[in-house]
């Protein structure tokens, strides 16, 4: 029978099947860190329970982490203690773990695929939702809590009922100024915030192929901010030079078997998706969010909508009540609106083709009076990188800080958060209400738009450098 | 895990859509390692507005939360649920849940009943003619009902089944012990292990 990508990832997995139960799914990799494990190690502990397989576990420190004086202590001792806790925890389960300071330490979304661990055709999972980054090589992987995080330790299975599957297929060429992350912008503001619910997404056609792998890695990223749990790109051969030569990249024989099996996994020409969108990629153009929920956006030359422009009395309320916390009037040019702090970073723009994007942008410039624009490498290898080419000097003769590696201002449980009233152009993932610290307002924008931002001073495009 | 069959609580009525588990746990309560004691971030940014409907007395002591559509969306931390229990929650009504979200609340025993946007704005509108209305919501019919008022919602069968049995998963799973090990050995070798890097 005719199967989908994912079907076809998902029938590779599955341990037991049972009329009326979900399906017992196989986990090949199961990426840790700080925030969600600490309580499903101790449920283990409780139990009595080992970790099944922790040479398929893998842990990092990124969202607590501070990104200056890593040398020290964490000076929040809140943070410190669960990051101890991890430590602690992988210790005694036996779980690989990089530390801050290993410079294998980051991210943890930017740390599998680097270390050619995320390969195609994987189950992949990990207690956070960004976990759909890893699909970008075919793999289906997904977000999950921390209960779920238990049963994968002392089980390395999951039980699982099917996902539906939905194709997003990108027809022509993405115009020259527009990036993954507009590309991704504008897929959610298409399908809302729902729209992705209960499905597996399949992101297709010439316009994604022709993306890189790390551009692929940010639309697969943000599946989760349009309801999907997880995202997926069929491997090609963009895919296996990504992987070849990397440090878990299968070698020799085992790398003739593993692109033989690769190659299998694509979509069969006759198979059905349960929903389908296409999307013309030469209509796109720089994108940015207005509003306290990614698929409130709008392209930036657009101006602040109007909640009287909305059909629905939903989606009304929800955009009356963003503008208000969002401190903006409808009607505003987004280009006229100012921003305070611009954060280049995150597992869905922290990767070093995003932080050449951006000094490109930035590179014989000064960030704006008032503005501090933060500069967080995904990974220590990002930054080394970065740092070999030069990337960090663009950075801080520019005016930019240059930090250590962490989730850093994503998400505002670290020291790097925006205060109440302060405004950022981010290239995180999430523009809830407090996201990025208590009371800030976030518009998340690409690695090109944030330079450009934090050159001007307000919302703006490499364009607008002149 | 507690055993869900029947409950019988007063209602809260949020009348908000797209919910994110950032709103109803902040980040910055997320440092802890412990399962309890998260009451106090739960909704902790709406709760410094005094009107916010958690703050109105009228409501105060509730077990059913009544919420709008694309309820928690975002994160995947499980610490959502665990402070919409801590704080007393025991049931969550909306026409549209979050996937993580709606498998973490099953894992933990939150009931997250799925009924139709309409059932939910006249809900909304009896509760709050009415905040003393008792709701009854009932597992094993999947109906939620109050006086003459009654509605279906949906839940998806196994969670009910588990919800009903008060079981746990990973029990279940264990169970299949033997399976398990049958499938590791048919897995490709060129597959990947974390092991120390040489570079």
């Amino acid at each position: 029978m005719a199967s989908t990508l994912a079907e076809k990832v998902w029938a590779a997995h599955v341990v037991r099947q049972a009329p009326g139960e979900p399906d017992l799914l196989y986990v090949d990799l199961h990426l840790v860190h700080e925030v969600t494990s600490a309580q499903a190690f101790d449920g283990l502990r409780l139990a009595g329970r080992s970790v099944r397989r922790p040479d398929l576990t893998l842990a990092t420190e990124d969202h607590n982490v501070p990104t200056t004086d890593i040398d020290k202590p964490i000076a929040d001792p809140v943070s410190a203690l669960q990051v101890d806790a991890l430590r602690r925890n992988c210790a005694e389960f036996g779980v690989p773990i990089f530390s801050l300071g290993d410079v294998e330490q980051g991210i943890v979304h930017v740390v599998g695929p680097q270390l050619g661990l995320t390969q195609p055709g994987m189950i992949v999972v990990c207690g956070d939702s960004h976990t759909s980054t890893h699909g970008a090589f075919g793999a289906l992987a997904f977000g999950m809590g921390t209960s779920e995080v238990e049963h994968v330790l002392a089980t390395q299975t999951l039980p699982l009922k099917p996902f539906r599957t939905m194709a997003v297929t990108i027809n022509g060429t993405l115009p020259a100024d527009t990036t993954a992350k507009d590309l991704i912008l504008a897929i959610i503001a298409r399908i809302g915030t729902g729209g992705g619910q209960g499905y597996v997404i399949e992101y297709r056609g010439p316009a994604i192929e022709a993306l890189s792998m790390e551009a692929r890695m940010t639309i697969c990223n943000m599946s989760i901010e349009a309801g999907a749990r997880a995202g997926m790109i069929a491997p090609d051969q963009t895919t296996y030079d990504y992987l070849e030569g990397r440090a878990h990249a299968p070698k020799g024989a085992d790398w003739d078997a593993a692109l033989a099996y690769w190659s299998t996994l694509r979509t069969d020409a006759d198979a059905k998706f349960d929903h389908e969108v296409v999307i013309e990629a030469s209509e796109l153009a720089p994108f940015v969010t207005w509003g306290t929920n990614p698929g409130q956006g709008a392209p930036l030359s657009a101006n602040v909508p109007d909640p009287k422009d909305f059909a629905d009395a939903n989606d009304r309320l929800a955009a009356e009540r963003a503008l208000v916390y969002m401190g903006l009037i409808a009607g505003t040019p987004l280009r006229e609106v100012e921003i305070q702090t611009v954060f280049l970073g995150s597992c869905t723009n922290g990767r070093i083709e995003d932080l050449r994007a951006a000094a490109a942008v930035i590179q014989g410039h000064k960030v704006a009076d008032g503005v501090r624009m933060l500069v967080v490498p995904g990974s220590v290898r990002v930054r080394i990188a970065a740092e070999a080419e030069g990337l960090d000097k663009v950075f801080v003769e520019a005016g930019a800080e240059w930090r250590q590696a962490g989730c850093s201002m994503c998400l505002g449980m670290n020291p790097d958060q925006l205060v109440a009233g302060e405004r950022s152009a981010s290239t995180s993932n999430r523009n809830f209400e407090g996201r990025q610290g208590a009371g800030g307002r976030t518009h998340l924008v690409s690695p090109q738009v944030a330079a450009a931002s934090a050159v001007v001073g307000r919302l703006a495009s490499p364009a607008d450098l002149g | 895990m507690e055993k869900f069959t029947v409950h019988e609580g007063r209602c809260v009525p949020l009348q908000r859509s797209n919910v994110d588990t950032d709103q109803i746990i902040p980040a910055v309560y997320l440092k802890r390692i412990t399962r309890n004691g998260y009451e106090d971030g739960l909704f902790q940014a709406w709760r410094q507005d005094p009107d916010f409907v958690l703050n109105r007395p009228e409501f105060a002591g509730a077990s059913i939360l009544v919420a709008g559509q694309e309820f928690g969306t975002g994160s995947s931390r499980e610490h959502a649920v665990w402070a919409l229990q801590n704080y007393g929650f025991k049931v969550i009504l909306s026409s549209r849940f979050a996937d993580i979200f709606r498998g973490n609340s099953g894992k933990g025993g939150l009931l997250t009943a799925q009924v139709t946007q309409d059932v939910i704005e006249v809900l909304w509108s009896m509760i709050l003619a009415d905040p003393t209305l008792v709701l009854k919501v009932d597992l094993v019919a999947r109906d939620i009902s109050a006086g003459d008022f009654r509605a279906p919602f949906e839940v998806d069968d196994y969670v009910r089944w588990r919800l009903l049995e008060g079981l746990d998963d990973i029990g279940i799973t264990l169970q299949q012990d033997a399976a398990i090990a049958d499938f590791e050995v048919g897995r490709p070798r060129f597959l990947p292990q974390v092991v120390p890097i040489q570079q």
